[in-house]
């Protein structure tokens, strides 16, 4: 790598003390819930942050791996936060397998939706997208018998984890939340990093090129969609016990997807630590800024607005500038080959 | 049809418009031929049609003994033919050595939940993977830029990380479509180098070129296109003296009109 600007000399800081960052962020978010400042409503809007910070990874998925843009994600995100209420509610299903039948549900419907993606692209995509959303909308309103309509759905109840429930005050639903986080991130690092991130990837700088080069676009276009919808649906299912145990249809509406793209965009397209950020930056704004009251909306349009402006990848939209990471095994097989180790610095 | 790869009559039809008309030529194992033609010749559609992005008009393709009619450019690459574009499509937002994984894609046998899961069979195959891209980048010099990313480098270079990408498909037959476009004297005496190694170590090149250096020293033999039709076959030396070659291309009258 030949830049060796102030963010590589970042990243190098940040990969070599990677364990201790590591461990000492989550001994941070641990005790999160302790801290003086965390009444119920700073916890809300903490859990409000992760729960978006999720939903930004499972659009990031579409748009800032495989390049397709989705105005439809509060479509999965309701859909996961009813599937997982009307279990639990009318059919008193336990949590857990709720959650998955949300994700599970979401991920059916984002197979169906991805088959337009074989025929349609860039802005046509979009406005599928966007009418998907308007019809699951309108199903959420209008299918009375099963959603209950603009009544919403109440008394969800609480998760258990064995016979303890998990509510506000223990934090039990602040460290679901960050569970589910992690492990969401994890999975989107894994597949980012095998030959289905790279085929996304390929897709979304060159889809014939990579037509070209073997990959079976059409297929792999379905599974970022089928994998988005499935994150976001279980953003939805955690939604649905966190939100007070009531969720209402105007809770997924196009705001909402703007929202996710908003987390997405100005979070970094393609990297993890974008949409915590995004989703950290897009809540604590209207939080922080609240005596300006509605000058806040100026602000925030200006922001944007610069934003795109001077930093369209992103506030931390960079790409690694690390040398690609070989495997302790892979550097032997280099050694033992007799090539050089292009990653090994001088 | 013993030919490595046959191609017989193929036509090509846009609307009303006939790009390629009822051209016939094989390629056998081992050799590089060239296919020269003015600009509009019809050459680089030959490659389209050869890879499936069109589908033919009329004609009969077949590579060691397979049909080629009528396949995914998917299949065709699994067949063993690949590609390099005339103007670059390299993915520029990925690194080099990805990019040159993205070529063994269809070879990378993990499946989705062994890579979700990280699970040692994935490990595996992915390191074996990352050194064989090493190693391919390593046989054409370019082990340096592996961890570059593809749109950072030099024109010059990205050509040839688009031809190491071909070769991880482990193609047996490379259609090269223009390699020495846009580099110098001394970059194309290089590339010159690389081809003829290329066929050293096993590879059969069927290549697209316009700059006749490159062509007339490399070629074992060389397919001449002019609007969409063979106008001549033959070696170096007899295409350099064909006379329909030269009206071709210094725009002399032509017979067919005459």
């Amino acid at each position: 790598m030949k830049n060796k600007g102030l963010l590589h000399s970042f990243e190098r800081a940040v990969d070599r003390f990677k364990w201790p960052l590591a461990v000492a962020l989550a001994a941070l978010l641990i005790y999160t819930p302790r801290f003086a400042f965390m009444t119920p409503a700073n916890m809300r809007i903490a859990i409000m942050i992760l729960i978006y910070a999720m939903l930004g990874m499972g659009l990031n998925v579409l748009i800032g791996y495989t390049g397709l843009v989705s105005l439809g994600h509060a479509g999965f995100y309701g859909i996961g936060a009813y599937t997982c209420a009307l279990l639990m509610t009318k059919l008193d299903w336990p949590f857990w397998p709720a959650l998955l039948a949300a994700g599970c549900m979401a991920a059916v419907v984002g197979l169906l939706l991805g088959l337009p993606t074989l025929r349609l692209s860039g802005t046509y995509l979009s406005i599928v997208t966007l009418g998907f959303c308007e019809i699951v909308q309108m199903i959420l309103k209008q299918w009375e018998p099963v959603t209950n309509g603009n009544y919403g759905i109440r008394n969800i109840p609480k998760p258990l984890l064995f016979g303890l429930k998990l509510d506000m005050k223990n934090g039990g639903l602040f460290y679901l939340t960050l569970a589910l986080v992690v492990l969401t991130a994890l999975a989107c690092m894994a597949i980012r990093n095998s030959k289905v991130g790279r085929a996304f990837l390929a897709i979304k700088d060159d889809e014939l090129a990579a037509t070209m080069m073997g990959v079976r676009t059409a297929r792999y276009k379905i599974l970022a969609f089928v994998i988005s919808a499935f994150i976001t649906g279980l953003g939805g299912g955690v939604y649905c016990v966190v939100a007070n145990g009531y969720i209402e249809p105007t809770s997924f509406v196009f705001n909402t997807s703007v929202m996710i793209l908003s987390v997405v965009i100005v979070g970094g397209l393609g990297t993890i630590r974008g949409m915590v950020f995004g989703s950290a930056l897009l809540w604590l704004f209207p939080q922080v800024f609240r005596f300006l009251n509605e000058w806040r909306f100026v602000i925030y349009g200006v922001l944007l607005v610069v934003m795109m402006q001077f930093r369209p990848q992103g506030a931390l939209g960079w790409r690694s500038t690390l040398p690609y990471r070989f495997s302790r095994r892979a550097r032997r097989m280099i050694q033992d080959k007799g090539l050089k180790d292009p990653g090994k610095e001088a | 049809m013993a030919d490595f790869l046959y191609v017989s009559g193929i036509t090509m039809e846009f609307g009303g418009l006939t790009a390629v008309d009822d051209v016939s030529f094989h390629v056998d194992k081992g050799e590089i031929v060239s296919l020269i033609g003015p600009n509009g010749a019809g050459k680089t559609t030959v490659f389209n049609m050869l890879t499936g992005v069109y589908s033919i008009t009329a004609g009969e393709m077949s590579f060691q003994g397979e049909r080629l009619n009528e396949r995914t450019p998917q299949d065709i690459v699994k067949l063993g033919i690949s590609r390099t574009f005339q103007n670059l499509r390299l993915f520029p937002n990925m690194r080099v050595i990805e990019n040159v994984m993205l070529g063994m894609h269809i070879h990378t046998k993990y499946s989705f939940f062994e890579g979700l899961l990280r699970l040692p069979s994935f490990r595996r195959e992915e390191d074996e993977k990352a050194v064989r891209a090493l190693e391919i980048l390593d046989s054409i010099g370019m082990a340096w830029a592996a961890d570059d990313y593809a749109g950072s480098l030099p024109y010059g270079d990205q050509r040839k990380v688009e031809i190491a990408r071909a070769m991880a498909t482990d193609a047996k037959l490379l259609l090269l479509d223009e390699p020495a476009a846009g580099m110098n004297p001394a970059e194309s005496r290089d590339l010159l180098t690389f081809i003829r190694h290329l066929k050293d170590i096993g590879y059969t090149v069927l290549l697209i070129e316009h700059d006749m250096n490159v062509v007339m020293n490399i070629s074992d033999r060389i397919y001449v296109l002019d609007h969409g039709r063979r106008i001549a076959e033959g070696l170096p030396d007899e295409i350099a003296a064909n006379q329909d070659v030269i009206d071709a291309y210094l725009g002399g009258e032509r017979k067919s009109h005459a």
